[in-house]
């Protein structure tokens, strides 16, 4: 309905060439559709209009009658028989440009030579097309002590800011997260925090990025490189599944940053901190730089490509073996893993899930997941949003703003099932419901948006995957895992969402593989993966790509312990110091490939680094199969991605829906239901070494009620005690609405890991004391 | 006969003229009763036909104003009184409102019932706390009569008065940064449109109002129309507050009709200080560009100061005679406006910044007759370059001293120095005659 109303289109002049543009443009973008460009600073395309840089002046005439003033064509939108006339061809226009510059100019430092921005900076450029060669101000320059700290993240130097009210802007209108304000008046006027808040919005990366000057930097960036020294390549973030375009810059084979990249579908030209800062495990010390075997001593030692290939393939010819392939594969390499594990290892025991999980997921996952076509765009439209176990500013940012920005806009309703109500949750006002039955007024405008950890509750995606009247999406955390659905990384589907269980389907991808036949059992789930490798009959091996077994559970890494592993890893780990064969494998900067965001939308990345020597996952399993007899024929991403193309995706049955029931766990006393997630910024490896980032990390907190703070005598920031058969967790408490028989807990942060202390994350009862 | 037309300073000398006793005797708020027995419409309409214009400075016809409130619309009206008189050399509003501020009471009743608000703000510089307290006092006494909250004077119109304290910003009285300032916001001036009448506090239809506009609405209800018309001149209708100040005899506020001329005034505020002369003067505040002797015989209306090449602005007349340099004058202004300027736009900001620099310059003498036509022209750039006003205002006194005074300025250069003793202009100038090293 909304994209079918016409738009009304208007007809002005702007310096003598006509542009038609719909009602509404401002000036200075329909000056842009014609290729003129006026100079700009306050101005920003997703920001509301401020008119406060006054650098865009331009005269305008409207029915034949002239302002009597130059206006700020940032502000004022076209109108019929409006006639613009900018810097090119207005000497009025032309000389108030050249003395608002001039003006900007007096006061800021022009330390161009030792700023980041220097080289790719609007003031700067700007300065040459608008500015005068010499200044004529000879008087004092305002100063300030420098930088400032307003976040361990982000580092303020006012003397070279502008004053535009970019950053300010962005946080309050994008982010909502108004942390930072301009503070005092006239040429003192400066950006500033609260006292004692620092500027720890997730969100705080893209001030950095949109300051037209070099006012606002990033602490890990500055100072480390001129923009004229970097290779820039298109990339796709590897840290979730909102799908954000990236920009990659290298000096040297050395990542220096990441910026986020313009898709207006996707994440318009946002990202968060994570996706923007966290890069350092790319260059860490802890890389796997050559393959490893471990020899008759029990040491493992550096060995050459062949040998440990050859050393893999023996270990898993002719054994019965499972394969993990993680959650933060690309498309290709999910790929290579789900045919490596049919055709080499002829065998169906294959899972993408490094995390809490059941059957009941698998099931949803091949009926529904694989048929759903929710996007961003349905959110710009939705009359209704559910969040379903899912927390998208922890864990899944970018759907956060575009929620938000509807939430701004429209006054989207939001609803969440969850235990309380999240800052996130209550930036959107978002309802809290405690089930998915106590959801109501769902249309079929209306979104439901499921998190991954919609699994843990018995039952739960079975009432989903039953829903019929608003639209679904299944949005899981990290970035590999709706392309590896696709891929058929999982026990029950082959890859384009064929079922294992299908006669027709199998012979779609035998005929396409070139098999004679492909494993009919439905394959076994990680955690059966793991148990089987420690039973009389079960598994004998296991290949394992990019996966912490303490995502899984606190036993996983114990029942790898006596069998043969092949380890596919980036960076020591765990599972490498564990395994037999330890196969380097390229990170994204040093691979091209393809996510599929949790929309499904392809998001393809180049190669950002050359010239390293580890290889893509799916080039070394298939020397690996080539080694077995048992080829897979994939020697690149490329070939990969063309079979992937090639095979289609299935149009035939859809596999049975869950029907799992539902159970209902109840606490007494000092016992309480555990609940917990993940935060955005936490212990995850891929932020592991990102020290600045970390700071800018939420409180670390246990949430609980009211009536739980009063039982146990504690107040906020006293410290409770969580605690399972397993272990304990102290943390301080935080009173708030949550239900009674709940207690919430960060599910991986800095003394709160949940799996590991206290052997469970989520669903199971603990007892809580005063510590 | 004296030109002078009390209304508003009627009753100034009376010693009660600021209780609600006082302000009763003399007819208070009989305006009001009267007001609410007519149609809302009939009194913006009365209002319009009056013919009067906005005191605060722009003098935009306040029936006008009113009549953009859309109507019927189901939303809150407001109405807030723009009390935050700051303006260098402005001082009318603070002694109106310390002598009858019950007159703006009224005024508020009836202008509220007009555009159909329910709540009324006055918004008063936060400095002046003896005025505070007296508007307060008059705004209790208001309630405590029946003339403020619910059902006034039973004919079914609810109106609550809330007075706010503003913080001391000149630019609170540019009406948007003011809004934004009584929401609790940082007073920084708002884009436009949306106009106040349509999206004002709280984003709702709002009528802002100076305190001598509203204060004046009771008379022309009391009086009438014709009564109105019948002061002033062709387009600037009725009465108002002038304000000398500086070096006259008897400094204050002169009531008249509109189109008063300065040499009637002087007469009236008992000339000049002894012994001296006029040399310059500003018509309505320092933002109004400056007046020498020449225009001693401009009539003092909106068309009048206009023609002449400044504007009637809030009638703030400084008056400096010939001790006074005008190098110094326009540097203590641009001073203040360098202080006051909100920091939102560039041309403001930075502009006022350099301004300072460049006047404390050529105060001490230093540079040449280039300096003057770059002073000239970094104000071009400031001037109708900005988000608001105030930086129009900031160029007006450096623009206008130039155009009749550039050979004071060349002449400083050219003695490098200042030719003027700064003590001669003090008011205690003649104490320390002779005793002065």
């Amino acid at each position: 309905m909304t994209t079918d109303v016409a738009v009304e289109m208007i007809t002005v002049v702007i310096d003598g060439f006509e542009v038609t543009v719909p009602k509404g443009t401002l000036i200075i973008r329909a000056a842009e559709k014609l290729g003129i460009q006026i100079p700009r600073f306050c101005d920003h395309p997703l920001l509301a209009p401020a008119g406060a840089c006054r650098q865009c002046l331009v005269d305008v005439e409207i029915n034949g009658r002239a302002f009597p003033k130059p206006q700020a064509s940032c502000t004022i939108p076209v109108e019929p028989n409006m006639i613009v006339k900018t810097q090119l061809t207005s000497a009025v226009a032309e000389k108030a440009q050249k003395g608002i510059m001039e003006l900007l100019l007096i006061n800021h430092p022009l330390d161009c030579p030792v700023c980041d921005k220097g080289g790719e900076c609007p003031l700067q450029n700007q300065a040459m097309s608008t500015g005068r060669s010499e200044t004529r101000f000879t008087g004092v320059k305002r100063t300030f002590e420098k930088p400032v700290n307003i976040s361990s993240q982000v580092l303020l130097d006012r003397e070279r800011c502008v004053l535009c009210a970019r950053c300010t802007r962005f946080s309050e209108q994008i982010a909502g997260d108004p942390f930072i304000t301009l503070n005092e008046r006239g040429a003192l006027q400066q950006v500033g925090i609260y006292e004692k808040d620092p500027f720890n919005s997730y969100f705080s990366g893209n001030t950095v990025q949109i300051c037209p000057v070099g006012a606002l930097t990033g602490a890990s960036y500055r100072f480390r490189a001129r923009p004229f020294d970097l290779v820039s390549t298109p990339s796709a973030c590897e840290h979730c599944a909102s799908g954000c375009a990236l920009r990659t810059d290298v000096r040297r084979g050395k990542t220096l940053r990441r910026l986020a990249g313009d898709d207006a579908s996707v994440n318009e030209e946002w990202n968060c901190d994570k996706g923007r800062w966290a890069f350092k495990y790319l260059s860490s010390k802890e890389r796997v730089t050559n393959p490893l075997v471990r020899d008759e001593d029990g040491e493992l030692r550096e060995a050459s490509w062949p040998e440990a290939i050859a050393r893999a393939a023996a270990g898993l010819s002719g054994k019965r073996a499972g394969v993990l392939v993680g959650g933060r594969s690309t498309v290709e390499d999910a790929y290579g893993y789900s045919k490596f594990a049919r055709v080499a290892l002829e065998t169906n025991d294959i899972d993408f899930r490094a995390r809490p999980h059941t059957d009941e997921e698998a099931e949803f996952i091949a009926s529904t997941v694989i048929n759903l076509k929710t996007t961003y765009s349905d959110i710009d439209k939705a009359d209704h949003v559910v969040l379903v176990h899912f927390e998208p500013e922890d864990e899944s940012p970018i759907v956060f703003l575009r929620v938000y920005k509807q939430v701004r806009k429209r006054n989207l309703s939001v609803t969440t099932v969850a235990p309380f109500a999240s800052r996130g949750s209550e930036k959107l006002g978002a309802k809290v419901v405690q089930s998915f039955d106590q959801v109501s007024d769902l249309t079929e405008k209306s979104i439901i948006l499921v998190g991954e950890r919609a699994a843990e509750t018995p039952g739960l995606l079975s009432s989903i995957s039953s829903h019929t009247t608003a639209k679904v999406a299944w949005i899981p955390r990290r970035s590999g895992e709706r392309g590896a659905i696709e891929a058929g990384a999982l026990g029950n589907l082959l890859p384009g969402g064929r079922p294992v269980g299908d006669a027709s389907a199998r012979v779609d991808i035998q005929s396409a593989w070139g098999v004679q036949s492909l494993p009919t059992e439905l394959g076994r789930s990680t955690s059966q993966i793991l148990t089987a490798l420690n039973s009389e009959d079960g598994l004998e091996a296991i290949v394992i790509g990019g996966v912490d077994p303490s995502d899984i559970s606190s036993d996983a890494l114990g029942q790898l312990l006596n069998t043969f592993v092949v380890s596919l890893e980036i960076s020591h780990s765990a599972v490498t110091a564990i395994a037999d064969v330890v196969l380097p494998v390229s990170a994204v900067t040093e691979k091209t490939g393809t996510f599929l965001d949790w929309e499904g939308r392809p998001r393809n990345f180049d190669q950002a680094i050359e010239g390293t020597l580890t290889r893509s996952d799916v080039r070394i399993l298939s020397m690996i199969a080539d080694e077995m007899k048992k080829p897979i024929s994939l020697p690149s991403v490329t070939a990969a991605a063309k079979e992937i193309a090639s095979l289609g995706k299935w149009d035939g049955a859809k596999a049975q829906k869950p029907s799992a029931p539902s159970s209902k766990l109840s606490a007494s006393g000092n016992q309480a239901i555990l609940t917990s997630w993940r935060q955005l910024i936490d212990l995850g490896s891929l932020q592991a070494g990102e020290e600045n980032l970390a700071g800018t990390a939420r409180p670390t907190v246990a949430v609980i009620s009211s009536q739980r703070a009063s039982s146990l005598g504690v107040s906020n920031g006293d410290s409770i005690r969580i605690s399972t058969e397993r272990g304990s967790i102290t943390l301080p408490a935080h009173i708030a609405a949550i239900s009674e028989d709940s207690i919430w807990i960060p599910r991986n942060s800095q003394g709160s890991q949940a799996i590991a202390a206290l052997g469970a994350a989520y669903g199971v009862l603990v007892t809580v004391v005063k510590a | 006969m004296s030109k002078l037309k009390p209304v508003l300073s009627a009753h100034w000398d009376d010693a009660d003229s600021f209780t609600l006793e006082g302000y009763r005797r003399t007819g208070g708020y009989k305006a009001a009763t009267k007001a609410l027995d007519m149609e809302p419409d009939a009194v913006i309409q009365l209002i319009k036909d009056s013919g009067l214009r906005g005191r605060g400075g722009a003098g935009f016809p306040t029936g006008m104003k009113w009549g953009f409130i859309p109507q019927n619309d189901g939303k809150e009206h407001y109405l807030v009184v723009n009390a935050d008189e700051s303006e260098p050399g402005t001082c009318k509003d603070m002694p109106l409102l310390m002598a009858n501020p019950h007159s703006l009471v009224e005024g508020i009743i009836i202008a509220s019932y007009a555009i159909r608000a329910n709540y009324a703000f006055i918004y008063l510089r936060g400095e002046v706390v003896h005025v505070y307290r007296r508007v307060q006092q008059a705004i209790e006494d208001a309630y405590a009569a029946g003339l403020l909250g619910k059902n006034i004077g039973g004919k079914g119109f609810d109106l609550e008065l809330v007075l706010h304290a503003g913080a001391g910003a000149y630019i609170c009285g540019e009406e948007t940064a003011l809004l934004d300032s009584l929401e609790g916001f940082r007073g920084q001036p708002r884009l436009r449109p949306p106009f106040p009448a349509i999206a004002g506090l709280y984003a709702r239809p709002t009528v802002v109002n100076n305190v001598e506009s509203i204060a004046s609405v009771p008379a022309i209800v009391a009086n009438g129309v014709e009564w109105f018309q019948a002061m002033g001149t062709e387009k600037s209708k009725g009465f108002t507050l002038y304000s000398l100040s500086g070096h006259v005899k008897n400094p204050g506020q002169f009531e008249a009709p509109l189109g008063i001329t300065l040499r009637e005034l002087l007469e009236m505020a008992g000339g000049m200080r002894e012994g001296h002369s006029l040399k310059f003067w500003t018509p309505g505040g320092s933002s109004t560009p400056m007046f020498t002797q020449e225009h001693l015989d401009v009539p003092l209306d909106y068309e009048g100061v206009g023609a002449a090449g400044s504007m009637l602005g809030t009638k703030a007349l400084q008056i400096f005679d010939e001790t006074t340099c005008v190098v110094r004058a326009v540097l203590r202004w641009t001073e203040f406006y360098k202080h006051e300027s909100c920091g939102k736009c560039t041309p403001c900001r930075e502009g006022t910044w350099w301004l300072v620099q460049a006047l404390k310059e050529l105060e001490a003498g230093r540079g040449t007759s280039d300096d003057l036509d770059k002073l000239l022209d970094i104000v071009d750039n400031i001037a109708g370059r900005s988000f608001c006003a105030l930086a129009d205002g900031a160029a007006s006194p450096i623009v206008s001293s130039m155009k009749y005074f550039r050979e004071e300025y060349q002449h400083h250069l050219d003695i490098g120095g200042c030719p003027f003793d700064p003590v001669a202009s003090t008011l205690f100038a003649g104490d320390l005659a002779g005793g002065r090293a």
